[in-house]
């Protein structure tokens, strides 16, 4: 008898003790089900036959490589921000200061290069750094002064703008004077086709700004499914204390977060550089909604704990294909604010329903 | 300053800075739609070295972001509770202002809209602005003259604005259609005209990424597009990038509006072909001194001859000048331009 209890033949025992009826589900419960397990899915889905009507409503020319990666391109810096949001959203907070984070990153690269003349290598690490610190002072109020991230990032957004604006003076640096000096703060609008014709039209258009997405937001997804630090994320989102308890060090995790946010911030206004090739310090203005958009089309619990960072992708991406499906549609471009907001409701209202599964 | 006045051929008879040494005591308000703008700080610096001059107060009021409208409304109150002489206003609402500027017209200040008119434009004293339509037309005429026979078969992508179609942006647009000779139909809207040429008209909050984005999405539409409208220069910048992503950047006419120094310098490196520029700081220094000369004798300015607001003048910049259309080159652009 003392046999049985000991651990090797508890987990080598192969007659079953006990588990869940999962029986008389039927379909619908079968689909709640399959959603609920897997959060990414119902943007592709909407992703999916959100390009498929429009490619057949117009054909080769949004069916074809060149509109399908400019979707790409244009999404990029959305997408790339989004990504940082996911994860502050998955702690359940949010970071309203995104946008302004990105925008001083890109106008301290440009400024360290053009106004003091140094390397722009060291500029571009000056501004990653800055990113990274305005982060790492949110998540700080955050985790150890116990403000709501809401106030904290609202404050910061409103702090990080306002500095943005005096510091740089509002002085665009013009793209021509970039390319000749510093052309690495563009290294990330660098493009290239594949399946062109001889005279380097459509095609697949790629730029590393969109590789670096790409490769980011798979990074983060495995990070977050198969780390301990991304399973400590989770955690923390969805129940602080019980984390606490079980050992997560849920400060260090919560400023983790904050900073990395920051930091990823910051590659985003390296990008935005890359993307409209000037330091702009008016651009980036919409950043913290648009993310939050397409975090939330992406399927991601605004109550946190509950999400998947592919369905941020899948759902910027939602937003870029409707972008440029209606207005090559000749639509008003009211309809896609419209459109969208219905969408960012439609998700909400999906996520309530997904919630109701018995887990 | 000097330079600004003997550079722009203008009528200004009307507001001549007389001697007005006994503004002493007066005060003037500036409000702006922002204090970030280069175009509205050039604004404040021309009020500001006026009323120095002067020897008159300059208070100066922004709102935080383009479209606040509230902070503006506050602004005013202050103003008529303070006991100023006149306001110079940017409005960033031109039509939901008008009840606040009307209180302040009862309570005797002068109020001068600036750059941007009021809806309606006589909810004001007077208005001191650029002729927008006017801007667009010398591109138009440029670009039409420009491209010579080929105009007749061109491919034109329009890159305005906003949605809400704000007056500055369809002044603009239709005046730049007029000027390439293409018929626009009502115009106190962009947007339904059906000439051919127009390959589409889209929306870029005037800034770099809008035109970028913009522009790629009528190279979507037709990649063929040879001349492009845009409502501004970082409009015009983001555009450019777009081309330059698909190797067009050369074989595309692009013009502009505005005569900010990085736009000028885009003209002068090849980015823009032609932009209408504009005089902020002289739009700034006039309306104080019709402030300063209401004060002092009760004068309100009158309009230029045949418009119903006081033009601040407009030339058109361009490395390569047309027969037909008059144009400064880009040097004295650059002398005259701001931001």
């Amino acid at each position: 008898m003392a046999e049985t209890d000991s651990y090797e033949t508890a987990i080598n025992r192969t007659d079953r003790v006990a588990e869940f009826e999962d029986t008389r589900r039927g379909f619908v419960g079968t689909v709640q089900h399959v959603l609920h397990t897997n959060p990414a899915l119902v943007p592709l889905i909407v992703l999916v036959l959100s390009i498929l009507t429009f490619g057949v409503l117009q054909g080769s020319r949004f069916f074809s490589p060149f509109a399908l990666t400019l979707i790409l391109q244009q999404v990029q810096i959305v997408g790339i921000v989004a990504a940082a949001q996911s994860l502050v959203i998955l702690t359940a907070g949010i970071d309203l200061s995104v946008g302004a984070i990105a925008v001083i990153s890109s106008v301290v690269m440009g400024q360290f290069t053009f106004r003091y003349g140094l390397p722009v290598e060291v500029a571009v690490a000056c501004g990653l750094a800055l990113g990274t610190a305005i982060g790492y002072l949110n998540g700080w109020l955050v985790a150890v002064m116990k403000l709501p991230p809401f106030i904290v990032t609202l404050g910061m957004w409103q702090i990080v703008l306002a500095a943005n604006f005096l510091y740089s003076a509002n002085e665009t640096i013009r793209s021509q004077e970039i390319e000749a000096n510093a052309p690495l703060l563009q290294f990330l609008g660098t493009t290239f086709k594949v399946g062109a014709d001889e005279s380097g039209r459509g095609g697949a258009t790629f730029t590393y700004g969109v590789i670096f997405m790409v490769l980011l937001v798979l990074v983060l997804a495995y990070a977050l499914r198969h780390t301990a630090w991304g399973r400590h994320v989770y955690a923390v989102g969805d129940d602080p204390e019980a984390a606490q308890l079980s050992g997560v060090n849920v400060k260090r995790t919560l400023i983790s977060v904050y900073a990395l946010a920051g930091l990823i911030c910051a590659f985003a206004g390296w990008a935005l550089i890359g993307r409209i090739g000037s330091v702009s310090p008016t651009s980036g203005q919409l950043l913290n909604i648009e993310s939050i958009t397409a975090v939330v089309i992406g399927g991601i619990s605004l109550f946190g704990g509950r999400g998947s960072i592919l369905g941020t992708f899948f759902g910027a991406l939602i937003v870029g294909v409707f972008t440029l499906g209606l207005r090559l549609m000749g639509a008003d471009a009211q309809w896609t604010y419209l459109l969208i907001g219905v969408l960012i409701i439609a998700a909400v209202a999906v996520d309530q329903w997904i919630r109701k599964v018995a887990a | 300053m000097k330079k600004l006045l003997t550079g722009t051929a203008l009528a200004l008879a009307a507001t001549s800075g007389m001697a007005l040494a006994d503004g002493h005591g007066t005060t003037a308000c500036l409000i702006t739609k922002t204090d970030t703008n280069p175009f509205f700080v050039k604004m404040k610096e021309g009020a500001t070295a006026k009323a120095e001059e002067l020897g008159i107060t300059l208070k100066t009021f922004a709102g935080q972001v383009d479209g606040d409208h509230e902070t503006q409304v506050a602004a005013i109150e202050t103003c008529i509770l303070d006991g100023a002489s006149g306001i110079l206003i940017t409005a960033s609402d031109t039509s939901s202002i008008v009840s606040s500027v009307q209180q302040a017209r009862d309570a005797g200040l002068l109020v001068i809209a600036l750059d941007t008119p009021l809806n309606p434009i006589d909810a004001a004293d007077a208005t001191f602005a650029t002729d927008n339509f006017l801007a667009g037309e010398l591109i138009g005429q440029w670009a039409a003259a420009s491209l010579g026979d080929a105009a007749a078969d061109a491919k034109i992508a329009m890159l305005d604005l906003a949605v809400s179609q704000p007056t500055v942006g369809v002044l603009r647009d239709q005046g730049f259609l007029t000027g390439f000779g293409i018929d626009v139909k009502d115009p106190s809207r962009w947007g339904d005209e059906d000439d051919p040429r127009i390959v589409g008209n889209d929306v870029t909050q005037g800034n770099e990424e809008g035109g970028r984005r913009a522009m790629e999405n009528l190279l979507a539409v037709d990649p063929e597009i040879n001349v492009v409208y845009t409502i501004n220069e970082p409009a015009a910048a983001g555009a450019y990038e777009a081309l330059r992503a698909i190797g067009r950047e050369n074989d595309v006419l692009i013009v502009s509006v505005d005569g900010g120094c990085p736009g000028v310098q885009n003209v002068a490196d090849g980015v823009i072909g032609a932009t209408s520029q504009q005089y902020p700081l002289l739009m700034a220094s006039l309306g104080v001194e019709a402030i300063a000369q209401f004060a002092a004798d009760g004068t309100v300015p009158a309009p230029t001859e045949g418009k119903d607001f006081t033009d601040t003048g407009v030339a058109l910049v361009t490395a390569t000048p047309v027969d037909g259309v008059d144009s400064i080159d880009v040097a004295e652009g650059m002398e005259l331009c701001w931001g």
